[in-house]
């Protein structure tokens, strides 16, 4: 038998005006750990669909060889049957049900057709304390923390007779002492012939516990090195996932920047439901009128919790701080009170959250600025249609009419209504939360075009991006962001990728007591 | 991208083609039963089904259903349910009985007090469930249980009769004395007038402002269809004694809950909360007062369909308004509203309230059996909700497999392996988001 358990080759996938993968190669050594990095985007995840069969096989190109034999899975059924399994950062267990119950869901250990609960607990308390996992079998998910339910789930893949385990950022959600059990884990499977995929933002842990290390940037394999005989730092590899050509993929812009008019100081935000849990702590940022603001941090930082807060409260709880706008203080209480203030939030999702797919683009334009094509609470339909019909035009949203439905455009046309509907509530503050999120790079473009006209007319911008070149390409100013606090900011003339990551995963003193557990 | 640029001016036979069935389905079956029903009668009576007299009778024992299901919609398509309409109009008639016939107010406050009464409870259930965030349908089924019991304590489970003018409303031809015969025609006609001047208003001032609307035949041919039909109906109750008074009622609410509907920033929010409640929120709509408000609305229309009921009956009874709560929901339903809120239209409801009672009187009419005119407006509810389905996936067909994500249908399987967009990571981020406050 050869020496890899899995080799992929040529492996891509389109998503319709994006391409996601791009002829993507990877080997992985039989009872390894191999890690893979890169950015938000790079094609990690879907990479790693393509192995568990989330994306059937025939809806991408290229050739996955498992054992030296191709796999052909058309759905996750097929690839566990196979021996891979995939345990995503969401976990997907039933809080409700008990930890037995959930490693046999979907496998229930039957005796003639009836669940036997003496087997089911009995092999589970097998697998539990495999993992390490000092529980009994019967209590219920809801009551055991975050990394215990990380277990659980290896517990699951290992009742699956798993030989190859991906795990998806799985020391995300997890304090320092369960992530250490959590590798340890790791390397006790790899000794026990388990193989493990992980992928993770924290270059530390990669370096720490992987044998090999794939880097994916574009959707392309940039190279696959070897921990110790590659003598891989943290340096070297931020070089190799964030490394390209940044010349011409943003439109060039002399910046106007003026005073100084919004502030936000103190900013403290709690959990909406989990009170003791600190999301955003003492957060402070400035912002200038017609100055684009960067905000970078990894997943989970509160970047989008800070924004929404801001934005009316409309979300966590426990709210406390200040914000002012040309010097007057703000009590931004609801969302309607944010938009009369002045500030404007594109959300990062589009789809649920910033738009009615059913309705059409006049509906969707003209929501959050209904009082201006209105009177006394009458619409005037005639307004609301001019006014779409302009936007339309001002946005470049490729749409036949402004009857046409919301969902039925393209993400960058999809976005662009975004921008236009907030543009129409005449703001002095756009919050951008993930403006170019998957869309293609011609409509990235245009979004860019548009964010440089909107300062040019003196308002200010928050850009929040995963995307590190997108900021340092966009920003005149980039703020960092990790577990809840400002870790920094930088100017555009000292902006460095390396240093928004150095700022983006400093430990803060008081990390770890955000953790839930 | 998938929208193909279709000519300026389509032929009338693409206008035929993407005629929305959705808005326009609903009259071409009101229209095709009646005409079914009227072949039937001819063959198997020897009789007419069309006749001003059984088109007055369907008005009259179907007024207050319409008057609910007009609430209803509201319900519907802000994404709740009510089912305790037919108990809070049993109620609010009881009360409102009370106080003409024990307390002898005068019938118009005897309405105001129905009216009040549905508004208040409405305050009560609609504080519940938009601010305390308890499904609608638990509270409106506590409500059901709650106000059919308050209606037997009020009533002492007897029947308190009515008599003058009050009962007049449910049944009468004249308001003050004043015959509403020649005005039925009168109105007909400059109803027909308005509504072409309206179109062409609209029309040429979306054409100055360089608008394409559909193909000029097709809006010609849609415009004087309607205004014929609104002139017919004129002269079909014309012919007979005139629209009933409670005829004219129905028409107000329509035109001002129509009006309330498309052309107000109250209206519009009712939509947009229904239709995605968290991009609502996040665009400034105040999604619970809103959901408050449409229950105080409904209660307020519940009160005045129990005024009718009770007029009607001359009595208000104990057991009035029983299952009427799903003769309303149902109304909603057949006339396009989605199971999913944010889309439906009140002369939607009518127009479904009005199916199901041709369906019911063309049925009695041929001496069907009242257990077979059950069982077949049962089928008939859900072939009009499969029907639905069905258009809504032929119209959004191509574009499921196309937009990740991208169609209402993936939108509401919570965005599938195939809904989780282009960039990887998408779907992991989606779950981790921050869900707006107070959306749960």
């Amino acid at each position: 038998m050869s020496e890899d358990i899995l080799r992929m080759r040529g492996i891509t996938k389109r998503f319709p005006g994006v391409l996601a993968l791009d002829g993507v190669d990877m080997r992985v050594k039989r009872a390894s750990i191999h890690a893979l990095v890169g950015e938000n985007g790079a094609g990690k995840s879907t990479l790693m669909k393509i192995l568990s069969g989330v994306y059937a096989h025939g809806d991408f190109e290229g050739e996955i060889e498992l054992e030296g034999r191709p796999a052909r899975f058309r759905n996750i059924r097929d690839s566990e049957e196979s021996g891979v399994v995939i345990i995503h950062q969401e976990l997907a267990l039933v809080s409700e049900l008990s930890i037995a119950e959930n490693i046999y869901l979907g496998n229930e250990q039957t005796k003639r057709g009836v669940i036997s609960w003496d087997r089911t607990n009995a092999e589970a308390a097998r697998l539990m304390e495999q993992v390490g996992l000092h529980e009994h079998p019967q209590t219920l998910v809801e009551k055991i923390g975050v990394g215990k339910q990380q277990l659980v789930e290896i517990a699951k893949a290992l009742s699956k007779q798993v030989k190859l385990l991906i795990l998806d950022e799985p020391t995300a959600a997890l304090n320092d002492s369960d992530s250490e059990n959590l590798l340890e884990l790791l390397k006790q499977l790899r000794e026990n012939g388990v193989t493990c995929i992980i992928i993770s933002h924290k270059l530390g842990e990669v370096l720490a516990v992987a044998d090999e290390i794939t880097v994916l940037r574009d959707g392309q394999t940039i190279e696959t090195l070897h921990t110790v005989d590659d003598a891989v730092t943290e340096d070297r590899l931020i070089k190799s996932m964030v490394g390209r050509d940044l010349a011409h993929l943003y439109p060039p812009h002399t910046p106007d920047i003026g005073e100084t008019f919004f502030e936000v100081s103190d900013w403290t935000v709690h959990h909406p439901e989990h009170r003791e849990r600190v999301v955003v702590n003492n957060a402070a940022l400035t912002v200038a009128r017609g100055e684009i603001v960067g905000l970078a941090g990894l997943m989970g930082a509160g970047r989008t919790e800070f924004a929404m807060s801001v934005f009316g409260r409309s979300w966590g709880g426990n709210i406390s701080g200040e914000v002012t706008l040309d010097g007057r203080r703000l009590r931004l209480n609801s969302v309607a009170d944010a938009i009369r203030a002045g500030i404007a939030y594109a959300t990062e999702d589009r789809k649920q959250y910033g738009l009615h797919l059913d309705y059409d683009l006049r509906e969707n334009f003209t929501l959050p600025g209904l009082d201006k094509v209105s009177k006394n609470g009458v619409i005037d339909l005639h307004k609301v249609t001019s006014v779409a019909e302009r936007l339309r035009g001002d946005f470049g949203v490729k749409a036949p009419s402004v009857y046409q439905l919301a969902g039925n455009l393209s993400g960058g046309n999809q976005q662009k209504i975004v921008l236009g509907k907030w543009v129409f509530t005449e703001p002095e503050l756009l919050i951008l939360d993930e403006p170019t999120r998957g869309i293609d790079v011609g409509a990235k473009y245009e979004i860019y075009e548009l964010i440089q006209e909107l300062v040019d007319q003196g308002k200010g911008v928050l850009m929040i991006s995963s995307e590190l070149p997108e900021l340092l390409g966009m920003c005149d100013r980039i703020y960092a962001m990790s577990a809840g606090h400002i870790t920094g900011q930088v100017d555009r003339e000292n902006a460095t990728q390396e240093e928004l990551m150095r700022l983006m995963t400093l430990e803060t003193a008081s990390g770890g007591e955000e953790q839930r557990q | 991208m998938t929208i193909k640029t279709t000519a300026a001016r389509p032929s009338l036979w693409t206008a035929v083609r993407n005629i929305n069935l959705r808005a326009y389905g609903m009259i071409i079956a009101l229209v095709s039963i009646m005409v079914l029903f009227q072949i039937l009668d001819v063959v198997l009576q020897d009789s007419n089904f069309i006749t001003p007299r059984n088109l007055t009778n369907v008005i009259l024992q179907n007024s207050y259903i319409l008057i609910l299901a007009i609430g209803m919609m509201l319900v519907i398509v802000n994404g709740h349910i009510d089912l305790s309409v037919g108990s809070v109009l049993a109620f609010c008639g009881a009360v409102s009985a009370i106080a003409l016939s024990d307390w002898g107010l005068p019938w118009y406050l005897a309405v105001l007090v129905a009216v009040g009464a549905g508004a208040l409870i409405g305050v009560w259930q609609g504080f519940w469930i938009a601010f305390v965030r308890i499904p609608a349908f638990i509270v409106t089924l506590a409500g059901m249980l709650l106000f059919r019991g308050l209606t037997l304590k009020v009533l002492d489970a007897e029947t308190i009769g009515t008599d003058g003018t009050y009962n007049m409303l449910a049944s009468g031809y004249t308001i003050a004395g004043f015959d509403l015969r020649v005005p039925t025609l009168v109105i007909g006609i400059l109803g027909a007038a308005l509504y072409i001047a309206l179109a062409v208003r609209a029309r040429s001032r979306q054409a100055k402002a360089g608008i394409a609307g559909s193909s000029q035949l097709a809006w010609a041919a849609k415009t004087l269809i309607l205004a014929a039909v609104i002139v017919v109906a004129a002269y079909t109750f014309y012919s007979y004694k005139g629209l009933p008074l409670i005829g004219w009622i129905l028409l107000l609410l329509v035109v001002v809950y129509t009006f309330v509907a498309n052309r107000t920033v109250f209206g519009r929010h009712i939509y947009a909360g229904g239709g995605n409640e968290k991009a609502a929120m996040l665009s400034g709509v105040k999604t619970k007062q809103t959901s408050f408000w449409v229950f105080v609305n409904m209660g307020a229309l519940s009160g005045l369909a129990g005024v009718i009921v009770t007029a009607r009956l001359q009595a208000a009874t104990p057991d009035a308004g029983n299952m009427f709560e799903l003769h309303a929901i149902a109304s909603s339903f057949i006339g396009g509203a989605s199971m999913t809120g944010g889309v439906g239209t009140i002369i939607g409801a009518v127009i479904g309230g009005l199916v199901m009672g041709v369906m019911n009187q063309g049925m009695r009419v041929l001496g069907v059996a009242t257990d077979t005119v059950q069982v077949i407006l049962g089928l008939v509810v859900l072939a009009a909700v499969f029907f639905d389905v069905w258009n809504k996936k032929r119209a959004s067909g191509p574009i499921v497999g196309t937009t990740p994500g991208g169609s209402g249908e993936a939108k509401r399987k919570g965005g599938g392996p195939d809904g989780s967009g282009p960039s990887g990571d998408d779907s992991k981020d989606k779950d981790k988001e921050p869900e707006p406050a107070g959306v749960k």
